[in-house]
């Protein structure tokens, strides 16, 4: 059992839960993963792990409800616990010796790549944070990206906070005017696509974080495989970062909304159930 | 004198357009009177070629001659001697190539029904047996086992009689490795596995779950932890695919994954919350056991139509006679001497045929095994919305990558020796992550292996 230490809302569909999990705490690095199983019945999903306290024993992981077992994770209180946590899996991520970096966070993916931006910055790298979000509501993490960049650009689609617009919209304009020499882009798949796309052409090294649908997390049931510069990769023992411009993200796309019906199903048996 | 009937008792089994639909075990077991029957086909032979065939040496007349009698716990406690998981062994062993390959009743006629007869003690045991108040003189030292599969609970088993304090790391959260997310419910019910690992802690072995070791933990933090020896029985990983086109498409599993969800977190209940999706037309690429499971439990999940595609001819099927047979019964149909060329994707990249080409066997190859060469221009499509890859695993690199001094071969499997010592002081070896997929008691004979070197070693430590 992994008792939640700590809740807290981020926004209205964003809660970060902190676990007690002292073996994982003491070996966790930026990059990895943790699965969670909540109860005897529960399914096994991969979180990324945002942030961690060896000392305290503490892993704290940044969760969306938009599914059924995420929607009974946050349902969950301070106090209360997790049947299973696994971890750290995946490959800490490797960022190379870079000079000047740029951090891009999309949604809810800004909680794992605030790791990202921290241990860059504290390493003396010149850390520009962009993060994107739908509107100004569930904007995340600003004090946080403040704290850990030398500059930070907020965007929203509706352009209600921030700059209006996408993030690659000021990956672009940054690209022109300046020379970096790490991308690092974390959030919805098509974001990710897209900044590789605006990286590429500048040859500049860009790592992406994937989320495939994943069982055991371990290197066992080949479900996160991912298609990589033609290469079958599994994102669990060979990821989850991998080189932007050589992911196939059409592919990955198709495949995480494999189980679409069946989740929707779940759902709505989930609610008729919670009345 | 032995009842020369040359068949053998023949197994209760469910009908198996009754058992296509759901997952309770498809053989039902022998009744007292059915085992005894059976037994008395056992010649008792002098120089017992069945124990030589046995990867654990069941003293296999000394059981059988016991249900002769009728001590049917007795025959339990003979196999039990030597082999830690008999209601395991009796239910999912390849025993035609094994013991019951070298019953001297098999020359003329059946052998003696082996595998049934262990499966019956076994079960025996568990209705009307008692746990024995052990009294292990304890060593006071400590080995831990990496993997609570077949041949990490061997090893653990037999250390623990031996009086060594013994802690199992399982990186999933139930305890059984293959036993418990490869192997079907209708072939080996979860119920039994769980009360062979009761049995297990009744010795007083501890197991952890939900330790990735490799990850939470290194082999040479263990060591520092306090053990003075590991046995590392990971099992197999990281599942092969053919490198064909359509292979990232929408509806195509590794056999590993769908085992997994329908075993281990049994998607197939609807108060389980592990989805999973139910298939009309099935591909099943590949021969062995994992492929035969893959295809009955697709049958079971309601697919209509469920095909194995297998490169060679049915002579070549590695997997067991009883689940070929099981199979066909089932409705399986078989498609022998062809090869997937690719995997065809609607708009939307689901699955919606599989390009095959028709073989013909050539010379034998390294394997012995007749070699299947492609018919030029004789490809068709199967109709299918799922394809599931059985074509065999590769080691997980998790631990050979992150221990110094422990050494893999080409294929990434862990060197060993004879007495499964790795090339790591203290460290030993065996199973899948040893030898690369293969059978369950094979890990188990290299788990039993195992403890016996680990007890030598640290006797004269």
């Amino acid at each position: 059992m992994f008792k939640i230490l700590e809740k807290k809302q981020l926004n209205a569909s964003v809660t970060s839960i902190k676990f007690e999990a002292p073996f994982i705490a003491k070996k966790v690095m930026p990059g990895q993963f943790v699965i969670v199983r909540i109860d005897e019945k529960g399914e096994r999903i991969p979180l990324t792990v945002s942030n961690f306290d060896r000392q305290e024993g503490s892993v704290t992981v940044v969760v969306q409800a938009i599914g059924f077992t995420t929607k009974k994770l946050v349902a969950l209180e301070t106090g209360d616990s997790v049947l299973d946590l696994v971890g750290p899996l995946g490959k800490p991520t490797e960022f190379g010796m870079p000079k000047k970096a740029i951090v891009i966070g999309g949604g809810v993916g800004c909680a794992i790549a605030y790791p990202q931006a921290k241990a860059l910055y504290n390493i003396g790298v010149d850390v520009t944070v962009i993060s994107g979000f739908r509107s100004k509501d569930i904007v995340i993490y600003e004090e946080e990206f403040k704290a850990v960049s030398n500059k930070l650009y907020i965007t929203t689609d509706d352009g209600s906070y921030g700059q209006k617009g996408f993030v690659t919209e000021v990956l672009d304009k940054l690209l022109k005017e300046d020379n970096y020499d790490l991308v690092i882009a974390i959030g919805p798949v098509m974001m990710m696509k897209f900044v590789s796309k605006v990286t590429k052409p500048y040859g500049i090294k860009t790592i992406v974080s994937l989320n495939p649908i994943m069982i055991d997390g371990t290197g066992m049931c080949g479900g996160c495989r991912v298609n990589v510069g033609g290469q079958t990769k599994f994102a669990c023992v060979d990821g989850p970062d991998f080189d932007g411009h050589s992911v196939d993200f059409d592919e990955l796309v198709r495949r995480n909304g494999f189980y679409k019906n069946e989740e929707e199903h779940k759902c709505r048996l989930g609610d008729k159930t919670n009345g | 004198m032995a009842d020369m009937s040359p068949d053998k008792v023949k197994m209760p089994e469910q009908d198996p357009l009754v058992r296509n639909k759901n997952f309770f075990e498809v053989s039902k077991g022998y009744t007292p009177e059915m085992a005894v029957n059976e037994a008395n086909r056992c010649l008792n032979c002098k120089n017992k070629p069945c124990v030589s065939g046995c990867p654990v040496n069941v003293k296999i007349p000394d059981f059988i001659a016991k249900i002769c009698e009728g001590d049917f716990l007795g025959a339990y406690e003979t196999v039990k001697e030597t082999n830690t998981l008999p209601a395991v062994c009796g239910r999912v062993c390849p025993q035609e190539t094994q013991c019951e390959g070298k019953c001297v009743r098999g020359i003329k006629g059946e052998s003696v029904a082996i595998g049934r007869l262990e499966r019956f003690v076994a079960d025996y045991y568990m209705e009307h047996g008692k746990t024995k108040e052990l009294n292990i003189q304890k060593n006071n030292k400590k080995v831990a086992i990496i993997g609570a599969g077949p041949s990490g609970l061997t090893c653990a088993s037999d250390l623990a009689k031996l009086g060594y304090d013994v802690t199992v790391f399982e990186a999933f959260h139930t305890p059984g490795g293959v036993l418990i997310y490869g192997i079907p419910e209708f072939r080996l019910p979860k119920k039994i596995v769980e009360k062979e690992i009761k049995e297990l802690e009744n010795l007083g072995v501890k197991i952890m779950t939900d330790m990735v070791i490799g990850k939470v933990l290194s082999i040479d933090e263990i060591i520092e932890m306090g053990f003075d020896a590991v046995f590392i029985g990971s099992g197999a990983g990281l599942p092969m695919f053919m490198g064909i086109e359509g292979e990232g498409s929408v509806g195509v599993y590794s056999a590993n994954e769908f085992l997994t969800r329908i075993n281990l977190m049994k998607a197939y209940l609807d108060d389980y919350d592990t989805p999973i999706k139910r298939s009309k037309s099935v591909a099943v690429v590949g021969g062995g056991n994992v492929a035969m499971d893959s295809a009955r439990s697709a049958k079971r999940l309601g697919a209509e139509n469920v095909y194995i595609i297998y490169r060679r001819g049915e002579e070549e099927l590695p997997a067991r006679k009883e689940e070929i047979h099981h199979a066909k019964e089932e409705e399986i149909e078989f498609k022998f001497l062809c090869n997937p060329k690719r995997i065809i994707a609607d708009e939307n990249g689901c699955v919606k045929g599989i390009e095959c080409i028709r073989m013909q066997l050539g010379e034998p190859d390294a394997s012995g095994r007749r070699r299947p060469i492609e018919i030029d221009n004789s490809e068709f499509v199967i109709d299918v919305d799922a394809v599931i890859m059985a074509i065999g695993t590769t080691p997980n690199p998790l631990i050979l990558s992150t221990t110094e001094g422990l050494e893999g071969n080409k294929r990434g499997c862990l060197v060993v020796d004879e007495n499964m010592k790795t090339t790591k002081e203290a460290v030993y070896a065996g199973g899948d992550a040893a030898t690369g997929a293969a059978t369950v008691i094979l890990a188990m004979g290299a788990g039993k292996t195992a403890a016996k070197s680990i007890d030598e070693y640290l006797k004269n430590k």
